[in-house]
């Protein structure tokens, strides 16, 4: 197992938001967790990187137990976040983004970046432009890119097709198959069925702060077995 | 002829004085959102480590351009790891932290050293045009405020340690996700406005009267020229430094010296009331 989560308690101060999640991810294995707006994915990121404390519960990556481990060491120790939003620096150009990227390590390393790149072949005419600068579906692509920069062996992947368009979300799909089959490990995050079906080998679902339930993601086109997990209908 | 000649070198040294005065403030308030109110203080220690050293029979060269930011800037580090890092984010503790720090160390200097001012010659002569005496120092402060910017643009553009600080500066929790430690780029950036405040002090020091209260007398103007040049930490510092460098010595000179100063205080008062985010947060936002 990559990664152990048992029993994990987080939220913001006083307010609790994850009530005991408990999962694994196996090595190479494609998890997607589904859920609502506030059913706290977003939290459970934060709080597998670090960003968050858990208030309770242990978090187990690669046989090592980082539940206190700062969010530098996390990613030092090979766990990455894409997170929400993206968070792309705004100021630096896409060229810099990338190599901030390599920041954990202790010299940049050129060839691997270019190595990542030609996986985003949309990002090779843009590496002068500003982070800011680029649309939603560009920048999903240079976060993903400077994640791989860190040499992730699990990605955390929160929401990435929020407001992005389609032709976008087919050229993630393909990536990270692509990916999958170089052994990279992956917990996504989404609301999007058919983006989470199309990568998922293995999707929980989400409710409340808890894992409610798993699903293959053939059941992802059975309108019951969604509504009965998640209180989500796929029309 | 020879008069604007005069005024010019003038309004030139204050440009120099007010870009090196502050750009050690600059830098912790562009990067990491602190006022540092001991920063008046950080250049007094860099004017006493230089005096000091000179004294000791140190080249002055070498005490002011080493000596002084090396032992300024070790010192800013131990300050960020004792009082700085609990308060990240609170700006008006860290104001009122750096202030009794600033008290503490005016306490402390005069009592070592005691409350009489102190001085070193100054290494360069003079020269004449026509008529009127000028020193030499002042196009040598010149020349250090011009080299001082360009260090700190070349480092921020083209290290790796500057990318990796304005990264920080522009998002830290998401280059803690990248690896970075934020903690230690906020300790090596305070260091490193301390080296620079340091390294001010020092070149003050053949030129002002160095004694432990002396800080006070730049605080004030370091603070409007970087409340003024907003949170650009080059652009902000180079465009307010002109301006008010340029109205502080044209007033100084129509007027008096005193004059001058009470007109550049209403300038930076005008001028933060029209643009309440200095002049970067209107015309350079976003560059370094």
């Amino acid at each position: 197992m990559i990664l152990e989560i048992d029993s994990l308690h987080s939220g913001y101060g006083k307010i609790p938001i994850l009530m005991g999640v408990t999962l694994n991810v196996a090595e190479g294995e494609f998890l997607g967790i589904l859920g609502h707006n506030g059913m706290g994915k977003t939290t459970l990121m934060n709080t597998l990187m670090g960003h968050l404390p858990a208030t309770s519960g242990t978090v187990r990556f690669n046989g090592q137990d980082i539940t206190r481990l700062s969010p530098h060491k996390r990613s030092r120790a090979g766990l990455g976040l894409v997170p929400q939003g993206r968070q792309i620096f705004p100021d630096l150009s896409v060229h810099e983004n990338l190599r901030m990227g390599m920041a954990g390590s202790t010299v940049e390393d050129p060839a691997f970046m270019q190595e990542i790149l030609s996986l985003f072949p949309r990002l090779h005419r843009l590496l002068d432009r500003r982070g800011g600068a680029l649309s939603g579906g560009e920048q999903q692509l240079l976060a993903l890119a400077r994640c791989l920069c860190s040499r992730p062996k699990l990605m955390l992947l929160d929401e990435p097709t929020e407001g992005i368009q389609p032709s976008i979300l087919e050229e993630i799909v393909d990536t990270l198959k692509v990916l999958r089959e170089r052994g990279l490990s992956l917990v996504l995050v989404e609301q999007n069925l058919e983006f989470i079906a199309a990568l998922s080998g293995r999707v929980l679902t989400i409710q409340k702060g808890v894992i409610t339930g798993e699903m293959s993601p053939k059941d992802l086109q059975d309108p019951e077995m969604i509504s009965e997990f998640v209180g989500m209908s796929s029309t | 002829m020879d008069i604007a000649i005069i005024v010019g070198l003038d309004v030139i040294s204050g440009i120099a004085s007010l870009v090196l005065i502050s750009a050690g403030l600059a830098v912790i308030f562009g990067m990491m959102k602190i006022i540092n109110l001991a920063h008046g203080e950080f250049l007094m220690l860099g004017a006493y480590a230089t005096v000091l050293s000179v004294s000791a029979g140190v080249n002055i060269w070498l005490a002011m351009l080493v000596i002084a930011p090396v032992f300024v800037g070790l010192f800013g580090v131990l300050v960020e790891r004792c009082l700085i890092q609990f308060l990240y984010g609170r700006l008006v503790d860290t104001m009122l932290a750096t202030w009794g720090l600033s008290l503490v160390i005016v306490g402390g200097t005069t009592m070592i050293f005691g409350n009489t001012i102190v001085g070193v010659g100054s290494p360069l002569g003079g020269f004449s045009v026509g008529q009127y005496q000028s020193s030499l120092y002042t196009p040598f402060l010149a020349l250090m405020a011009i080299l001082l910017m360009t260090t700190v643009w070349a480092v921020m553009k083209f290290t790796r340690a500057g990318l990796i600080a304005r990264a920080v500066m522009q998002n830290p929790d998401m280059a803690a996700t990248l690896g970075v430690n934020p903690a230690r780029v906020y300790m090596a950036t305070f260091g490193a406005g301390a080296a620079m405040s340091g390294l001010a002090g020092g070149l003050l020091a053949p030129v002002a009267g160095v004694v432990p209260t002396m800080g006070a007398a730049y605080i004030a103007k370091a603070f409007i020229t970087v409340v003024g040049g907003g949170t650009s930490v080059l652009w902000g510092l180079i465009t307010a430094s002109g301006l008010f460098g340029f109205i502080n010595q044209i007033a100084a000179f129509l007027t008096t010296p005193v004059f001058g100063e009470v007109i550049l205080f209403v300038a930076a008062v005008v001028l933060i009331r029209m643009l309440p985010t200095g002049i970067s947060g209107k015309f350079f936002k976003g560059r370094l």
